[in-house]
Protein backbone atom coordinates (compact mmCIF):
# COMPACT_ATOMS: atom_id res chain seq x y z
CA UNK A 1 0.00 0.00 0.00
CA UNK A 2 2.91 2.59 1.39
CA UNK A 3 4.41 1.87 -2.52
CA UNK A 4 1.13 2.75 -4.28
CA UNK A 5 1.21 6.06 -2.12
CA UNK A 6 4.85 7.01 -3.22
CA UNK A 7 4.32 6.25 -7.03
CA UNK A 8 1.34 8.63 -6.56
CA UNK A 9 3.52 11.05 -4.71
CA UNK A 10 6.40 10.98 -7.61
CA UNK A 11 4.05 11.44 -10.50
CA UNK A 12 2.02 14.47 -8.83
CA UNK A 13 5.65 15.62 -8.16
CA UNK A 14 6.84 14.86 -11.70
CA UNK A 15 3.64 16.72 -13.14
CA UNK A 16 3.86 19.58 -10.99
CA UNK A 17 7.60 20.32 -11.81
CA UNK A 18 6.55 19.74 -15.79
CA UNK A 19 4.25 22.62 -15.03
CA UNK A 20 6.72 24.37 -13.70
CA UNK A 21 9.40 24.27 -15.74
CA UNK A 22 7.22 25.07 -18.65
CA UNK A 23 6.03 28.24 -16.80
CA UNK A 24 9.66 29.39 -16.47
CA UNK A 25 10.09 28.60 -20.10
CA UNK A 26 6.97 30.82 -20.91
CA UNK A 27 8.32 33.78 -18.79
CA UNK A 28 11.27 33.49 -20.76
CA UNK A 29 10.45 33.30 -24.01
CA UNK A 30 6.90 35.05 -24.50
CA UNK A 31 6.84 38.13 -26.36
CA UNK A 32 5.28 40.65 -23.75
CA UNK A 33 4.00 41.32 -20.29
CA UNK A 34 0.24 39.74 -20.99
CA UNK A 35 1.65 36.15 -22.05
CA UNK A 36 4.16 36.11 -19.66
CA UNK A 37 1.94 36.39 -16.76
CA UNK A 38 -0.59 33.82 -18.17
CA UNK A 39 2.61 31.48 -18.42
CA UNK A 40 3.70 32.44 -14.74
CA UNK A 41 0.23 31.61 -13.34
CA UNK A 42 0.21 28.21 -14.87
CA UNK A 43 3.16 27.96 -12.57
CA UNK A 44 1.98 29.11 -9.63
CA UNK A 45 -1.85 27.65 -9.53
CA UNK A 46 -1.61 24.32 -10.90
CA UNK A 47 2.30 23.81 -10.75
CA UNK A 48 2.22 24.60 -6.82
CA UNK A 49 -0.68 22.74 -6.46
CA UNK A 50 0.49 19.47 -7.60
CA UNK A 51 3.38 19.82 -5.48
CA UNK A 52 1.40 20.40 -2.58
CA UNK A 53 -0.45 17.31 -3.59
CA UNK A 54 2.64 15.09 -4.13
CA UNK A 55 3.68 16.56 -0.73
CA UNK A 56 0.41 16.02 1.08
CA UNK A 57 0.41 12.46 0.72
CA UNK A 58 3.65 12.16 2.41
CA UNK A 59 2.46 13.97 5.46
CA UNK A 60 2.40 12.63 8.79
CA UNK A 61 -0.73 14.45 9.52
CA UNK A 62 -3.40 15.58 8.29
CA UNK A 63 -2.67 18.69 10.23
CA UNK A 64 0.37 18.84 8.23
CA UNK A 65 -1.33 18.22 4.80
CA UNK A 66 -3.65 20.89 6.12
CA UNK A 67 -1.01 23.56 6.33
CA UNK A 68 0.29 22.60 3.01
CA UNK A 69 -3.18 23.22 1.70
CA UNK A 70 -3.43 26.40 3.37
CA UNK A 71 0.01 27.35 1.99
CA UNK A 72 -1.81 26.52 -1.77
CA UNK A 73 -4.52 28.75 -1.25
CA UNK A 74 -2.10 31.50 -0.29
CA UNK A 75 -0.38 31.66 -3.00
CA UNK A 76 -3.67 31.30 -5.40
CA UNK A 77 -5.03 34.48 -3.70
CA UNK A 78 -1.57 36.41 -3.76
CA UNK A 79 -0.57 35.38 -7.30
CA UNK A 80 -4.34 35.72 -8.99
CA UNK A 81 -4.42 39.62 -7.76
CA UNK A 82 -0.35 40.27 -8.25
CA UNK A 83 -1.12 39.08 -11.63
CA UNK A 84 -4.24 41.19 -12.22
CA UNK A 85 -2.36 44.25 -11.09
CA UNK A 86 0.75 43.99 -12.96
CA UNK A 87 -1.66 43.44 -16.29
CA UNK A 88 -3.71 46.66 -15.29
CA UNK A 89 -0.80 48.33 -14.58
CA UNK A 90 0.44 47.62 -17.72
CA UNK A 91 -2.63 48.18 -19.44
CA UNK A 92 -2.81 51.30 -17.92
CA UNK A 93 0.71 52.42 -18.95
CA UNK A 94 -0.21 52.16 -22.16
CA UNK A 95 1.85 48.42 -23.35
CA UNK A 96 -0.09 46.94 -25.95
CA UNK A 97 -0.88 43.40 -26.03
CA UNK A 98 1.11 41.57 -28.20
CA UNK A 99 -0.45 40.74 -31.76
CA UNK A 100 1.39 38.00 -33.74
CA UNK B 1 20.64 10.51 -0.54
CA UNK B 2 23.73 12.19 0.19
CA UNK B 3 24.86 12.55 -3.21
CA UNK B 4 21.05 14.44 -3.78
CA UNK B 5 21.78 16.84 -0.92
CA UNK B 6 25.22 17.17 -2.28
CA UNK B 7 23.87 18.38 -5.84
CA UNK B 8 20.96 20.40 -3.90
CA UNK B 9 23.32 22.46 -1.68
CA UNK B 10 25.90 22.92 -4.80
CA UNK B 11 23.19 24.39 -7.55
CA UNK B 12 22.43 26.51 -4.24
CA UNK B 13 25.67 27.68 -4.13
CA UNK B 14 26.42 28.65 -7.42
CA UNK B 15 22.62 29.87 -7.74
CA UNK B 16 23.48 32.44 -4.72
CA UNK B 17 27.08 33.30 -5.76
CA UNK B 18 25.72 33.92 -9.35
CA UNK B 19 22.59 35.87 -8.09
CA UNK B 20 24.81 38.16 -5.80
CA UNK B 21 27.27 38.58 -8.78
CA UNK B 22 24.50 39.39 -10.96
CA UNK B 23 22.78 41.89 -8.70
CA UNK B 24 26.01 43.73 -7.90
CA UNK B 25 26.62 43.74 -12.09
CA UNK B 26 23.54 44.80 -13.12
CA UNK B 27 23.10 48.87 -14.43
CA UNK B 28 19.23 48.53 -14.40
CA UNK B 29 18.69 49.35 -10.65
CA UNK B 30 15.12 47.64 -11.50
CA UNK B 31 16.59 44.01 -12.39
CA UNK B 32 19.71 44.27 -9.37
CA UNK B 33 16.13 44.79 -6.58
CA UNK B 34 14.58 41.91 -8.55
CA UNK B 35 18.07 39.92 -8.17
CA UNK B 36 18.15 41.14 -4.53
CA UNK B 37 14.80 39.64 -3.54
CA UNK B 38 15.75 36.25 -5.29
CA UNK B 39 18.96 36.44 -3.52
CA UNK B 40 17.27 36.95 -0.42
CA UNK B 41 15.02 33.88 -1.15
CA UNK B 42 17.77 31.11 -1.90
CA UNK B 43 19.26 32.89 1.08
CA UNK B 44 16.60 31.48 3.53
CA UNK B 45 16.86 28.19 1.80
CA UNK B 46 20.69 28.15 2.95
CA UNK B 47 19.70 29.03 6.52
CA UNK B 48 16.70 26.17 6.08
CA UNK B 49 19.92 23.60 4.83
CA UNK B 50 21.94 25.04 7.45
CA UNK B 51 19.23 23.89 10.02
CA UNK B 52 18.64 27.79 11.32
CA UNK B 53 14.72 27.69 10.80
CA UNK B 54 14.95 31.34 13.15
CA UNK B 55 17.47 32.88 10.53
CA UNK B 56 15.52 31.34 7.49
CA UNK B 57 12.08 32.86 8.74
CA UNK B 58 13.70 36.29 9.17
CA UNK B 59 15.78 36.13 5.77
CA UNK B 60 12.61 35.47 4.30
CA UNK B 61 10.58 38.15 6.18
CA UNK B 62 13.26 40.63 6.19
CA UNK B 63 15.74 40.06 3.98
CA UNK B 64 13.45 38.91 0.45
CA UNK B 65 10.24 40.85 1.49
CA UNK B 66 10.81 44.00 3.40
CA UNK B 67 13.97 44.83 2.16
CA UNK B 68 12.74 44.31 -1.81
CA UNK B 69 9.45 46.81 -0.82
CA UNK B 70 12.22 49.17 1.04
CA UNK B 71 14.13 49.02 -2.49
CA UNK B 72 11.55 49.23 -4.96
CA UNK B 73 9.96 52.54 -3.06
CA UNK B 74 13.10 53.95 -3.07
CA UNK B 75 13.47 53.47 -6.57
CA UNK B 76 10.34 54.71 -7.05
CA UNK B 77 10.93 58.06 -5.19
CA UNK B 78 14.42 58.33 -7.49
CA UNK B 79 12.56 57.87 -10.37
CA UNK B 80 10.08 60.69 -9.00
CA UNK B 81 12.65 62.73 -8.22
CA UNK B 82 14.66 62.66 -11.84
CA UNK B 83 11.45 63.38 -13.88
CA UNK B 84 13.31 60.97 -16.23
CA UNK B 85 12.30 57.12 -15.89
CA UNK B 86 14.73 55.80 -18.55
CA UNK B 87 17.84 57.01 -17.02
CA UNK B 88 18.14 54.97 -14.06
CA UNK B 89 22.06 54.07 -14.59
CA UNK B 90 24.24 55.95 -12.46
CA UNK B 91 27.45 54.18 -13.41
CA UNK B 92 27.64 54.55 -16.95
CA UNK B 93 26.73 58.07 -17.25
CA UNK B 94 29.57 59.56 -18.66
CA UNK B 95 30.67 62.97 -17.00
CA UNK B 96 31.75 60.52 -13.45
CA UNK B 97 32.26 58.02 -15.19
CA UNK B 98 36.02 58.32 -13.94
CA UNK B 99 34.85 59.02 -10.26
CA UNK B 100 32.59 55.84 -10.24
CA UNK B 101 35.70 53.84 -11.55
CA UNK B 102 37.91 55.16 -8.69
CA UNK B 103 34.85 54.55 -6.09
CA UNK B 104 34.80 51.00 -7.36
CA UNK B 105 38.37 50.19 -7.01
CA UNK B 106 39.14 52.02 -3.84
CA UNK B 107 36.13 50.13 -1.96
CA UNK B 108 37.73 47.04 -4.03
CA UNK B 109 40.87 47.84 -1.67
CA UNK B 110 39.43 48.54 1.71
CA UNK B 111 37.67 45.64 1.49
CA UNK B 112 40.62 43.14 0.80
CA UNK B 113 41.43 43.36 4.39
CA UNK B 114 38.27 42.56 5.39
CA UNK B 115 37.94 39.57 2.73
CA UNK B 116 41.94 38.33 4.30
CA UNK B 117 40.60 38.82 8.16
CA UNK B 118 37.34 36.97 7.31
CA UNK B 119 39.55 34.08 5.81
CA UNK B 120 42.03 34.16 8.33
CA UNK B 121 38.96 33.91 11.08
CA UNK B 122 37.56 30.86 8.82
CA UNK B 123 40.95 29.11 9.47
CA UNK B 124 42.01 29.94 12.45
CA UNK B 125 38.50 28.13 13.97
CA UNK B 126 39.24 25.43 16.05
CA UNK B 127 38.63 22.04 14.00
CA UNK B 128 37.40 20.54 16.78
CA UNK B 129 34.41 23.41 18.07
CA UNK B 130 32.02 22.07 20.41
CA UNK B 131 29.87 25.13 20.82
CA UNK B 132 27.91 26.31 23.66
CA UNK B 133 24.70 24.21 22.78
CA UNK B 134 25.91 22.09 25.89
CA UNK B 135 25.66 24.69 28.38
CA UNK B 136 22.74 26.53 26.62
CA UNK B 137 20.75 22.84 27.09
CA UNK B 138 22.28 22.65 30.54
CA UNK B 139 20.75 26.16 31.66
CA UNK B 140 17.29 25.83 29.28
CA UNK B 141 15.02 25.15 31.85
CA UNK B 142 16.27 28.51 33.82
CA UNK B 143 15.62 30.75 31.07
CA UNK B 144 12.08 30.38 30.85
CA UNK B 145 11.75 29.04 27.28
CA UNK B 146 12.30 25.92 25.88
CA UNK B 147 13.52 27.49 22.14
CA UNK B 148 17.39 27.51 22.71
CA UNK B 149 17.54 30.29 20.08
CA UNK B 150 15.01 32.39 21.80
CA UNK B 151 16.63 31.42 25.53
CA UNK B 152 19.80 33.01 23.92
CA UNK B 153 18.38 36.10 22.40
CA UNK B 154 16.28 37.43 25.26
CA UNK B 155 17.59 35.77 27.99
CA UNK B 156 20.90 34.76 28.21
CA UNK B 157 22.51 37.30 25.92
CA UNK B 158 19.51 39.90 25.84
CA UNK B 159 21.68 42.52 25.49
CA UNK B 160 22.46 41.82 22.02
CA UNK B 161 18.76 41.77 20.87
CA UNK B 162 18.36 45.37 23.07
CA UNK B 163 21.47 46.74 20.70
CA UNK B 164 19.68 44.98 17.66
CA UNK B 165 16.32 47.22 18.88
CA UNK B 166 18.00 50.59 19.08
CA UNK B 167 19.84 49.94 15.92
CA UNK B 168 16.04 49.69 14.09
CA UNK B 169 15.28 53.01 15.92
CA UNK B 170 18.45 55.04 15.11
CA UNK B 171 17.91 53.69 11.67
CA UNK B 172 14.33 55.15 11.47
CA UNK B 173 15.99 58.39 13.45
CA UNK B 174 18.27 58.57 10.79
CA UNK B 175 15.77 58.30 7.40
CA UNK B 176 13.44 60.90 9.43
CA UNK B 177 16.56 63.45 10.11
CA UNK B 178 17.08 63.38 6.40
CA UNK B 179 13.74 65.21 5.52
CA UNK B 180 9.80 65.37 6.24
CA UNK B 181 7.21 63.54 4.15
CA UNK B 182 3.96 62.76 5.40
CA UNK B 183 3.41 59.11 6.43
CA UNK B 184 -0.02 58.93 3.98
CA UNK B 185 1.28 61.51 1.41
CA UNK B 186 4.93 59.37 1.27
CA UNK B 187 3.05 56.66 -0.03
CA UNK B 188 0.60 58.45 -2.91
CA UNK B 189 4.01 59.06 -4.72
CA UNK B 190 4.77 55.35 -4.93
CA UNK B 191 1.25 53.75 -5.62
CA UNK B 192 -0.40 56.39 -7.45
CA UNK B 193 0.29 55.61 -11.27
CA UNK B 194 -0.38 52.03 -10.96
CA UNK B 195 -2.63 51.05 -8.23
CA UNK B 196 -4.83 53.77 -7.68
CA UNK B 197 -7.99 52.85 -9.59
CA UNK B 198 -7.87 49.02 -9.53
CA UNK B 199 -8.74 48.84 -5.52
CA UNK B 200 -11.35 46.26 -5.58
CA UNK B 201 -9.07 43.57 -6.35
CA UNK B 202 -6.12 45.29 -3.88
CA UNK B 203 -9.26 45.51 -1.25
CA UNK B 204 -9.81 41.88 -1.89
CA UNK B 205 -6.31 40.50 -1.12
CA UNK B 206 -6.09 43.56 1.88
CA UNK B 207 -9.31 42.15 3.45
CA UNK B 208 -8.32 38.52 2.82
CA UNK B 209 -4.57 39.00 3.68
CA UNK B 210 -4.18 41.60 6.35
CA UNK B 211 -6.43 39.22 9.54
CA UNK B 212 -3.78 36.23 8.16
CA UNK B 213 -1.06 38.26 8.45
CA UNK B 214 -1.85 39.53 11.57
CA UNK B 215 -2.99 35.66 13.33
CA UNK B 216 0.55 34.68 11.39
CA UNK B 217 2.69 37.49 12.93
CA UNK B 218 0.96 36.30 16.92
CA UNK B 219 1.62 32.93 16.40
CA UNK B 220 5.17 33.37 15.64
CA UNK B 221 5.03 35.70 18.75
CA UNK B 222 3.63 33.03 21.14
CA UNK B 223 5.38 29.91 19.64
CA UNK B 224 8.95 31.67 19.55
CA UNK B 225 8.96 29.93 23.13
CA UNK B 226 9.48 26.61 22.33
CA UNK B 227 9.77 26.46 18.29
CA UNK B 228 11.49 28.79 15.98
CA UNK B 229 10.11 32.17 15.65
CA UNK B 230 10.10 35.37 17.82
CA UNK B 231 9.69 39.03 17.78
CA UNK B 232 11.32 40.06 14.89
CA UNK B 233 10.01 37.53 12.63
CA UNK B 234 6.67 38.28 14.16
CA UNK B 235 7.50 42.07 13.60
CA UNK B 236 8.31 41.75 9.93
CA UNK B 237 5.05 39.95 9.34
CA UNK B 238 3.13 42.82 10.69
CA UNK B 239 5.41 45.28 8.81
CA UNK B 240 4.00 43.34 5.86
CA UNK B 241 0.80 43.71 6.43
CA UNK B 242 1.23 47.53 7.17
CA UNK B 243 3.16 47.93 3.55
CA UNK B 244 0.19 46.26 2.18
CA UNK B 245 -2.51 48.55 4.13
CA UNK B 246 -0.34 51.47 2.78
CA UNK B 247 0.46 50.14 -0.71
CA UNK B 248 -3.53 49.65 -1.04
CA UNK B 249 -3.81 53.34 -0.13
CA UNK B 250 -5.84 52.55 3.40
CA UNK B 251 -5.85 55.61 5.91
CA UNK B 252 -3.18 54.06 8.33
CA UNK B 253 -1.79 57.18 8.73
CA UNK B 254 -5.50 58.04 11.06
CA UNK B 255 -4.42 55.18 13.36
CA UNK B 256 -0.32 55.76 13.32
CA UNK B 257 -0.53 59.39 14.11
CA UNK B 258 2.56 61.42 14.57
CA UNK B 259 2.57 61.05 18.69
CA UNK B 260 1.11 57.23 18.31
CA UNK B 261 3.72 56.13 15.90
CA UNK B 262 6.76 57.76 17.86
CA UNK B 263 5.27 56.44 21.43
CA UNK B 264 4.87 52.60 19.04
CA UNK B 265 8.26 53.28 17.95
CA UNK B 266 10.21 53.79 21.08
CA UNK B 267 8.06 51.59 23.23
CA UNK B 268 9.95 48.21 22.63
CA UNK B 269 13.79 49.60 23.51
CA UNK B 270 12.40 52.00 26.51
CA UNK B 271 11.04 48.59 27.66
CA UNK B 272 14.14 46.59 27.23
CA UNK B 273 16.16 49.31 29.14
CA UNK B 274 13.99 49.71 32.17
CA UNK B 275 13.86 46.01 32.26
CA UNK B 276 17.35 45.74 32.19
CA UNK B 277 17.97 48.53 34.92
CA UNK B 278 15.22 46.96 37.17
CA UNK B 279 17.29 44.02 36.87
CA UNK B 280 20.59 45.95 37.51
CA UNK B 281 19.27 47.14 40.96
CA UNK B 282 17.09 44.01 41.83
CA UNK B 283 19.24 41.07 40.58
CA UNK B 284 22.37 42.71 40.17
CA UNK B 285 23.13 41.82 36.68
CA UNK B 286 22.33 43.10 33.91
CA UNK B 287 18.80 41.64 32.07
CA UNK B 288 19.33 38.51 34.58
CA UNK B 289 15.58 37.70 34.92
CA UNK B 290 14.61 35.55 37.75
CA UNK B 291 13.45 31.85 36.39
CA UNK B 292 10.30 32.23 37.97
CA UNK B 293 8.93 34.79 35.99
CA UNK B 294 11.52 34.57 32.96
CA UNK B 295 8.80 33.21 30.61
CA UNK B 296 6.39 35.75 31.44
CA UNK B 297 8.58 38.96 31.32
CA UNK B 298 10.42 37.45 28.01
CA UNK B 299 7.11 37.15 26.29
CA UNK B 300 5.94 41.02 27.50
CA UNK B 301 9.81 41.93 26.68
CA UNK B 302 8.80 40.41 23.03
CA UNK B 303 5.22 41.29 22.15
CA UNK B 304 6.51 44.99 22.85
CA UNK B 305 9.38 44.19 20.66
CA UNK B 306 7.51 42.81 17.96
CA UNK B 307 5.08 45.90 17.98
CA UNK B 308 7.84 48.70 17.78
CA UNK B 309 9.76 46.79 15.00
CA UNK B 310 6.89 46.30 13.13
CA UNK B 311 5.91 50.03 13.48
CA UNK B 312 9.55 51.42 12.56
CA UNK B 313 9.93 48.80 9.80
CA UNK B 314 6.51 49.78 8.23
CA UNK B 315 7.74 53.98 9.15
CA UNK B 316 11.16 53.06 7.32
CA UNK B 317 8.84 51.79 3.91
CA UNK B 318 6.89 54.95 3.92
CA UNK B 319 9.70 57.17 4.72
CA UNK B 320 7.18 59.37 6.77
CA UNK B 321 6.74 60.61 10.30
CA UNK B 322 3.04 60.56 10.27
CA UNK B 323 0.42 63.53 11.10
CA UNK B 324 -0.63 65.66 13.68
CA UNK B 325 -3.71 65.39 14.56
Amino acid sequence: MIAVIDLFSVLLLIAGAVFFLAGTLGLLRFPDVYTRLHALTKADNVGLGLIIAGLALQAESWAVAGKLVLIWLLVLLAGASVSYLVANGALKRGIRPWKS
Amino acid sequence: MTLLAWGFDGLLLLGLLGLAWKALNSTDLFSAIALFIAFGLLMALVWVRLEAPDIALAEAAIGAGLSGALLLAALARLRGMEGNVTSNTGVEEAPNNIDARLVQWLSAILLLPVLFGLVYGVLSLPGNAVGLSAEINANLAASGVSNPVTAVLLNFRAYDTLLEVFVLLLALIAIWSMGSIQFNRSIETIGKTSLETTSSVLDTLVYLLVPVLMMVAAYLLWVGAHAPGGAFQAGSVLAAACVLLLLAGWPLHRLLTAMRLRLLAVAGPVVFVSMAAYSLIAEGALLQFPPEHAGTLILLLETVAALSIAVTLAALFSGGQGQHE
